[in-house]
């Protein structure tokens, strides 16, 4: 790692574990051991009330077939939005993150601090004033319907498209900024050296700024992709039973049903499927593009 | 804004924007582009506008989602729902308290990374970024199995530890990002100019990575506000902010709500115009 820098002097062999010890600990009790009892309630049997049950450790593995089973549809649908989520978000968030990099000019901080400013607001009542606009009796509906681009009777809010629309408005400045952090650091002179060799501006693109945006763009669908997918705000507010996404099956077996084992081999399976993407990052490009 | 947000914002914040100058005509694609973007930013801004307009509405019913008529009479009276102002108050509570902790072991972390290296510092490294990476509903989900085996009862304690479970990596991380590359032999120079290790920290280290800090400090405390699906999960019966707008959505919405809400967006913008002008008064002369 280069920004270590080189000491005169030989430091204390034990001061850097004891300062990173205290929040080590911390996390080991309430980041780590949580995903042993999560792991522990996930093949327990639950006997006793509904209302407060008894759970008995018991290696059920029955638990994770019985959640893949009878879950299966929100688990696909899941990861399908997430997916399309994040790929919309690609889209629409490279054009803005290339001119704020390279045509805003003084703008630039202020663009910056536009698109940060939304988030300020908290992310339920965003996802709320999408129920106002995405309304049956709203402007947009109504407009869509004149132009014809949506069908007489045709609806907007509780269909699958309201739920990936509210994905892609929450989490698309996850995407904005790394992109923008990427294509920020591209030397201008490299594209005007491809323009001199007479490349095209597509090819420029495609051979210059695409690779070296790269990192942005993993950083980003990563960054985008894991809220997604876990998330149920969106689909329970813009959407239906018909897009019940793997975050409400788990908040409701957890909270409102009390099916323990089931909601926690639901989590675990999500968990261990995206930390197994988040390893291979790592490992494929380390952790400084993240954060 | 989640976990995974506060990392993207800190790490744009960490760039030095540096002027460009890009030989370049304009062209219609240039043109095109341009426009693109603008409508982008519409979209990010569009619940923005319909969230403000709103504050000024006069619902009918209990739900505020259809415009009625012109108002004043929310903004006059953001106060009128105790339980709405209770609410945001315990999560200012929350965000501040749970923000100091946080800040003490994210920040010891942050600077046993950067300073030097040591057995083990990479495992740290990609330790720390698993909690930022995990869903929130995997996290809430298993940390209230760990609270249901403790036989602890959700609420202000389990959602503080909850919200320092998620703060500290990205404290760390903000913080690291915020300090690389400092010159680190400063502390040397100061030890061997005869001052105490804790002299030198407070006069030397602190001084040079308080900037970062306070950056840090900043999003761990907007992330804590903003926080709904962990803290759903532990909160328990107590009622932080965002479970109050929840809970409004199955009940009835007043547009105090909204009222706040925008006041919290314009406190929030005058707070960067403030730090702005402080940077630039400091920094640049």
């Amino acid at each position: 790692m280069a920004e270590v820098a080189a000491s005169s002097r030989q430091r204390s062999k034990i001061a850097p574990y004891l300062m990173v010890l205290p929040a080590l600990v911390y996390l080991g009790v309430f980041f780590v051991v949580p995903f042993f009892t999560l792991a522990r309630t996930s093949l327990s049997e639950t006997s006793g009330s509904v209302f407060l049950p008894t759970l008995t450790f018991a290696w059920d593995f029955g638990n994770y077939t019985q959640a893949f089973s009878e879950y299966r549809e929100p688990i696909l649908r899941s990861f399908g939005y997430a997916f399309v989520a994040t790929v919309l978000c690609l889209l629409m968030a490279f054009p803005l993150a290339y001119v704020i990099a390279f045509k805003a000019g003084r703008f630039k901080n202020l663009i910056l601090g536009l698109v940060i400013l939304p988030f300020f607001v908290t992310f339920l009542i965003r996802t709320l004033a999408w129920k106002t606009i995405l309304a049956d009796e709203g402007w947009v509906v109504s407009a869509l319907g004149t132009v014809g681009l949506l069908p007489e009777e045709g609806r907007l809010l509780s269909t699958s498209w309201a739920v990936i629309g509210g994905l892609t408005y929450n989490w698309i400045i996850f995407m904005i900024l790394p992109l923008y952090v990427s294509l920020e650091k591209i030397d201008p002179r490299l594209l005007e050296a491809s323009k001199d060799l007479y490349s095209s501006a597509t090819r420029s693109f495609r051979k210059v700024i695409l690779p070296l945006a790269m990192p942005g763009v993993l950083a980003g669908s990563m960054l985008v992709f894991i809220p997604s997918v876990g998330d149920f705000i969106n689909a329970d507010y813009l959407g239906s039973t018909q897009t019940t996404m793997i975050g409400n099956v788990i908040q409701k077996q957890f909270l409102v049903v009390k099916d323990y084992p089931a909601a926690a081999a639901l989590s675990l399976v999500l968990m261990l499927i995206i930390l197994g993407g988040v390893l291979l990052y790592t490992r494929a490009l380390g952790t400084e593009d993240l954060v | 804004m989640t976990t995974q947000a506060g990392a993207a914002v800190a790490t744009a914040a960490a760039q030095p924007p540096h002027p460009k100058k890009v030989r370049a005509r304009r062209n219609w694609g240039d043109g095109v582009l341009r426009l693109v973007a603008g409508l982008v930013l519409l979209f990010l801004f569009l619940p923005i506008f319909v969230i403000i307009l709103f504050s000024f509405n006069k619902p009918l019913g209990k739900f505020n989602y259809a415009w009625q008529g012109f108002t004043f009479e929310n903004w006059a009276d953001p106060f009128k729902y105790p339980a709405l102002t209770d609410a945001l108050l315990l999560s200012l509570n929350v965000a501040a308290v749970s923000t100091a902790i946080a800040l003490v072991l994210g920040t010891l972390v942050a600077i046993a990374l950067v300073r030097q290296r040591w057995r083990g510092h990479r495992a740290v490294d990609t330790f720390l970024i698993l909690p930022l990476t995990a869903p929130e509903v995997v996290i809430g989900a298993a940390l209230l199995t760990l609270f249901l085996d403790f036989g602890w009862a959700a609420g202000y304690t389990t959602i503080l530890i909850a919200h320092i479970a998620f703060e500290v990596s990205f404290i760390a991380m903000t913080v690291r990002a915020r300090v690389r590359g400092f010159d680190w032999t400063l502390e040397d120079a100061s030890l061997d100019l005869g001052a105490g290790p804790a002299r030198t920290f407070f006069r030397v280290t602190l001084p040079l990575i308080v900037p970062g800090i306070v950056a840090a400090a900043m999003l761990s405390f907007a992330l804590s506000l903003d926080d709904f699906i962990i803290t759903y999960f532990v909160s328990g019966s107590t009622v932080t902010y965002p479970l109050y707008v929840n809970a409004a959505v199955k009940a009835a919405v007043p547009p105090q709500i909204n009222v706040l809400a925008t006041a919290i967006l314009g406190a929030s913008l005058l707070l960067l115009a403030v730090g702005t002008l402080w940077r630039r008064k400091r920094f640049e002369g």
